[in-house]
């Protein structure tokens, strides 16, 4: 178990050095550079200009800057926002939660009907419940994250009235920030109504965010689900006299959630990606509006810091994932690694 | 009135290629006592026959028959409800590779407790008691270590172990075993087929033995059911049976026993099973019988009316002489 996890931390040094010579090298292949952005429409002159990058430290060779942003991040220093002078890190632990919060729901609801709808589906094969479940999967799998939110917003925040159209509560309440997650903090403050508001924020962003890995996840139960009723321990099952729910339920639905973890492991990734345009629409205040945000203003350390802690989270989770395996599957319990 | 009354019996799977018949008009007979064999090749019906009996066919079988009855109580009227009463309790049934008949993400503890839960509602601490217990019967060492193992944990033999005592957990009438030696190896084969014969003896259930080996059922079997391409060809008391054979196929995969061959090649019998496309008109068994004639290759031999046991043939032989057989000539 731990010669595993060992070797499981190790393959992550390459990637993790990987992800912080990309996440440095792109955004300074953007054309611009962050002290005109921050000059704006007056402009400046070419010796104020060139004074300010010697002054930021942007003139010396590209090198240069990389191997000292390498090693201060061992230090644990991701460097200042240039534009508001926090540390990187503070910035994105401050929006953190946010998107969290945001991509769990999003999870949950996936998961929560993503699972049910594939083995359904494949308990009915070649239904029409089948074909009208799968053939919506595809399409929801094949739906761009902004027009689909365009298109909620539209329709339940313009024609239906329904939910809001942006932010995570109504600007009727205040209170202070206890654990980050809204929805905690709007019970803890006691204020009446703000749980009710903070959840009507959250639904439209969740549908979103959650339509894509709710579509993967459904394809994915279903056919590991097809390949585990034929196998004969399920006949096994029947001969036994249980009863279809706890034949499909029990016997089947373990075997066949061996695959669909993975899967839903994988998606931590999609809904970080996600989460960057489903957040700009709905202006939710987490890391991926903070992502773009700091892009468009050339932001520099915020944008190659938040790259790499995201990147980071993306491969912890993986390998939580890869841990929790052997909870599910017996089979393949690290033994002796 | 024989605890397992079933008069032919037909399964037909609607396939790509229109319906195809997998077993044509059986009837069978058991009873309390008594170990019967079904012999056939690979493809004669043999599983999908017990399997259509238990209700375990997938929605692409049809199953008719005039008469499936267990205990008195009609199989084929029951509800899905009224049927899962009956299996896994008074019918149960043991398959073919026990490896994979074994759930993998479940302790053989789990596995042994659940027919007891829901048939005879033991508690927990009841279940385990008994689960040690009949581990223990069938011929596990150290019951109450295994019984948090899982299936891959243990050997094919065990795990055929393991489900024979699922399979008797809730004391069975009936226990079919569908090739429960074929995954085996030699001398685990003889071990796990005595266990079943003493259970049988013991419990004075039926044993319903579905095999292709000619070796296991002279061991085992009182009567033999020999099966061919869906058929019933004929049965007979065991000894009976191996001294005179009374149709062709019989004779033929007699013959092909290596013990009783005479030649240095051992006897086969020549092509295969028909399938879906290439099925004959007359008799089934004709395109590989020596004794065909015309009227095999036209008619298809048919039963008296009542009589479930004589060979299904125009000329059924008798110490290996064909009964009213044209000759030679006329079989051209």
């Amino acid at each position: 178990m731990i010669a595993f996890l060992l070797r499981r931390i190790g393959l992550l040094i390459p990637t993790f050095i990987g992800v912080t010579i990309a996440s440095f090298g792109f955004i300074r292949l953007l054309p611009g550079d962050p002290v005109l952005l921050m000059a704006g429409e007056r402009g400046l002159t070419p010796e104020r200009h060139e004074a300010l990058l010697k002054q930021f430290g942007f003139d010396r060779p590209l090198w240069e800057q990389f191997l000292d942003y390498f090693f201060a991040i061992f230090q644990g220093d991701l460097g200042q926002s240039l534009v508001t002078k926090e540390p990187v890190f503070s910035e994105f632990l401050a929006r953190f939660p946010a998107t969290i919060e945001l991509s769990l729901c999003a999870i949950i609801f996936a998961v929560a009907l993503g699972i049910p709808a594939g083995m359904f589906a494949a308990v009915k094969r070649g239904s029409t419940y089948d074909h009208s479940i799968m053939g919506t999967a595809l399409v929801g799998y094949s739906m761009p994250i902004f027009w689909w939110g365009l298109l909620l917003i539209i329709f339940f925040s313009g024609i239906l009235k329904w939910t809001p159209v942006s932010g995570r509560i109504s600007l009727m309440f205040f209170f202070p920030p206890v654990t980050g997650f809204m929805l905690i903090d709007s019970l803890l403050s006691g204020q009446k109504g703000a749980f009710t508001s903070a959840v009507s924020h959250l639904i439209l962003p969740t549908v979103v965010l959650g339509t894509i890995p709710l579509a993967v996840i459904a394809r994915q139960t279903r056919s590991a689900m097809l390949e585990v009723l034929s196998e004969d321990y399920v006949r096994t099952a029947k001969a036994k006299g249980l009863a279809p729910v706890r034949v499909i339920g029990v016997h089947a639905l373990r075997n066949a959630l061996i695959p669909v973890i993975t899967t839903i492991g994988l998606q931590v990734g999609v809904l970080l990606a996600g989460a960057i345009l489903t957040e700009t629409i709905f202006s939710w205040p987490g890391i991926g509006k903070w992502m773009v945000d700091s892009i468009f203003r050339r932001d520099y350390p915020s944008v190659q810091g938040g790259l790499l802690l995201i990147a980071a989270i993306v491969m912890i989770v993986n390998l939580i994932v890869d841990l929790m395996y052997g909870l599910i599957n017996p089979r393949i319990r690290h033994t002796g690694g | 009135m024989a605890l397992l009354e079933i008069e032919n019996l037909t399964v037909e799977f609607a396939t790509a290629g229109g319906q195809f018949r997998a077993v044509d008009r059986l009837s069978l007979q058991a009873d309390a006592g008594d170990v019967l064999a079904i012999v056939g090749e690979s493809g004669s019906g043999k599983s999908v026959a017990m399997l259509a009996m238990m209700g375990l066919l997938p929605w692409t079988a049809t199953v008719t028959a005039d008469r499936l009855q267990f205990d008195g109580k009609d199989l084929l009227t029951m509800s899905a409800a009224g049927r899962r009463k009956i299996i896994g309790k008074d019918i149960s049934m043991i398959f073919q590779e026990p490896m994979s008949s074994l759930n993998p993400c479940f302790t053989i503890g789990f596995q042994l407790g659940e027919a007891m839960k829901i048939h005879l509602g033991l508690s927990r601490e009841a279940r385990r008691s008994r689960a040690i217990e009949l581990l223990d019967l069938v011929g596990i060492p150290a019951p109450e270590k295994r019984i948090g193992s899982f299936p891959h944990q243990l050997s094919g033999g065990m795990n055929q172990r393991v489900m024979i005592a699922i399979a008797i957990a809730c004391n069975p009438k009936l226990l079919v075993a569908d090739e429960p030696t074929t995954a085996l190896d030699v001398t685990i084969q003889a071990q796990i087929l005595e266990l079943l014969l003493k259970l049988q003896q013991e419990t004075d259930m039926a044993l319903i033995l579905i095999t292709h080996d000619m070796g296991v059922v002279a061991e085992t079997a009182q009567r033999v059911s020999v099966q061919y391409a869906g058929q019933k060809v004929e049965e007979q008391p065991v000894a009976s049976l191996f001294d005179d054979p009374r149709h062709p196929y019989t004779a033929a995969l007699l013959a092909a026993l290596p013990e009783r061959a005479h030649s240095r090649q051992l006897p086969s019998i020549p092509g295969v099973v028909p399938g879906q496309f290439d099925r004959p008109d007359g008799c089934l068994f004709a395109p590989r019988c020596t004794f065909a004639t015309n009227r095999c290759r036209t008619e298809p031999p048919e039963r008296a009316k009542g009589d479930t046991t004589s060979a299904l043939c125009f000329y059924p032989l008798r110490n290996g002489v064909p009964q009213g057989h044209p000759g030679k000539e006329a079989a051209e």
